[in-house]
């Protein structure tokens, strides 16, 4: 009962953040949103004895990635995002994709109520960290090691787009002749 | 009726032990605040704070007051939000940790048949933790990161150059030293076979070392440099440097909200003594101390938590030492320490530790 009644104020937190992030104008309250949205799926993860899964979600995605994405919003200073006019002809496109992933929601609602009962014993273990990690390195060897040599990609790709774009060696002759290099100054 | 009791005790159980808890971590951040005076006094060649009751102790309690009394400012062309959610965020995200700190052994001895309808039935442990999770190392190394977005969103709300320059050298900062906190954590991780905080702690006694200080030296010396990094301690304190940022992040920060991000920085001191303790230098467990008294007693009990309290007031003490001893760093030559020196050698002790373990076990 106190589970059930969790998931509903997590759920109602997820959705009206979701929301919020989508309909704020400023990129910065977006992000905060989107974090709210992280956080409260890692409670439901929770409620739903699966710990790992809910600590892994606030510390990649809450601890990591949005904390670079609000850092990027608040080097690069964003205002608030005029409304766009010329997207007015996506509105058709958005609520058929909407429509989809409504039916979709609701097949998953109808093949969840058709499936049998798990005994919830199974259930209980299926999140433990135990379990997840002999799972990863035995039986999904392969696929975690092709989402981490994807990942790698993904970091060298970035730090070959960083060099090629990085700015010719500034050198700059002081009076009494100090050389000061561009590398040299710190950045922030 | 009866049922409602019954669904309605784990949680009464949960607020007791959070009130119990909360006063303990409360006052010793309190105590920190006065130590760290009294200690850079005395470093200082000064006496430090001794007006304010005998010795100075009632000190906490007149600052805070202060705290309380002081006109609240909020910049004018401040984010208004934002600013007031900032110190909240950062305070709750150094407080959350303290539900899965592990304060000591679990209580055995005691019979739980004399409590009413039944609610002793099966019980036969106290343990001195208020939740137990199983990714407790997890669990703290996220809440603390989340604890970023305070000092990223305070320097930015501000709108005052000064507090934006802190608030990105923070973020940076702590992102940086994140990865090579948590890799420096893997290796005791690993010879404990668990993330659950009391797990580590058990597979410490039944390790012949007693403590992973022993065999994992090089994670402790990372994860505490890093553990600087993360509470923006000297010499990392870089986010507040006074000389170049007025006060850093917290610049247009005054009374009240002020003192919420001044405690948050001494519970996430706390916090990380906690993790240092625990990881490395057994938490609550005293070698020996099984032989004098009944593992499972109360009086094992309170010296064990005793000496849990004991080992946190030496990283605490440590954390002083250090901002009286050294420099402060320049912020290239944090980044470079950060991801060029600590984040490989605690790679590096993760495969030896990898490589280790795997032929102990075969």
């Amino acid at each position: 009962m106190v589970t059930t009644a969790l998931f509903f104020v997590f759920a109602g937190l997820a959705i009206a953040c979701a929301i919020s992030m989508v309909y704020h104008r400023n990129p910065l309250y977006s992000a905060i949103s989107l974090v709210g949205v992280f956080i409260s799926l890692s409670c439901i993860y929770l409620t739903l004895a699966a710990p790992f899964i809910a600590a892994v979600q606030i510390l990649i995605y809450a601890g990591a990635i949005m904390v670079l994405v609000v850092f990027v919003i608040m080097l690069l200073n964003l205002d608030d995002e005029p409304t766009a006019n010329r997207l007015k002809y996506l509105w058709a496109l958005g609520a058929g994709l909407g429509v989809l992933l409504l039916a979709q929601t609701f097949f998953i609602f109808y093949a969840v109520m058709r499936a049998p009962n798990v005994p919830s014993d199974q259930n209980l273990t299926a999140g433990k960290t135990m379990n997840i990690g002999q799972a990863m390195y035995t039986e999904y060897l392969l696929p975690v090691e092709i989402v981490g040599v994807l990942l790698l990609m993904a970091i060298i790709g970035s730090v070959i787009l960083v060099r090629r774009l990085k700015q010719p060696k500034l050198e700059l002759v002081v009076d009494n002749e100090l050389e000061l290099r561009h590398e040299e100054k710190p950045l922030i | 009726m009866e049922s409602v009791i019954k669904t309605a005790f784990p949680f009464v159980v949960y607020g007791i032990g959070v009130l119990m808890a909360f006063p303990i971590v409360l006052m010793i951040v309190a105590y920190t605040v006065l130590a760290e005076r009294k200690v850079l006094g005395w470093m200082q060649g000064r006496i430090g704070p001794n007006r304010v009751g005998p010795w100075g102790v009632l000190q906490p309690f007149a600052d805070l007051l202060k705290f309380i009394f002081k006109e609240d400012l909020t910049p004018d062309k401040s984010t208004k939000f934002v600013y007031f959610l900032a110190p909240l965020v950062a305070l709750t995200c150094a407080l959350m940790p303290m539900v899965v700190y592990p304060f000591g052994p679990a209580i055995t001895t005691v019979d739980w048949s004399f409590l009413p309808y039944g609610l002793g039935e099966g019980v036969t442990a106290l343990p001195l933790t208020i939740a137990r999770i199983d990714v407790g190392v997890l669990f703290i190394l996220g809440i603390t990161s989340v604890g970023v977005y305070g000092i990223a969103l305070a320097g930015w709300s501000s709108n005052n150059k000064y507090s934006l320059m802190g608030g990105l050298r923070s973020s940076a900062q702590m992102i940086s030293y994140e990865l090579a906190m948590g890799a420096s954590v893997i290796g005791a991780v690993m010879l404990a076979g668990t993330l659950d905080l009391n797990g580590i702690i058990f597979a410490q006694i039944h390790s012949p070392f007693r403590w992973f200080i022993i065999p994992q030296f090089i994670g402790f010396v990372v994860f505490l440099i890093s553990a600087f990094a993360e509470t923006n301690r000297v010499p990392f304190d870089l986010p507040e440097a006074e000389t170049e940022l007025v006060a850093g992040f917290h610049t247009e920060y005054s009374a009240l909200k002020f003192a919420l991000f001044f405690m948050a920085e001494y519970v996430n001191m706390f916090t990380v003594s906690v993790m240092c303790t625990v990881l490395f230098l057994g938490g609550w467990y005293v070698p020996g101390l099984g032989r004098l008294l009944e593992p499972g007693s109360i009086p094992y009990a309170i010296v064990s938590h005793a000496a849990f309290i004991g080992k946190i007031c030496a990283f605490l003490f440590l954390f002083i030492w250090v901002r009286g001893t050294l420099p402060r760093f320049r912020f290239d030559q944090l980044m470079n320490f950060g991801w060029k020196f600590l984040l490989p050698v605690a790679l590096a002790n993760v495969i030896l530790t990898i490589i280790v373990v795997y032929f102990l076990n075969s």
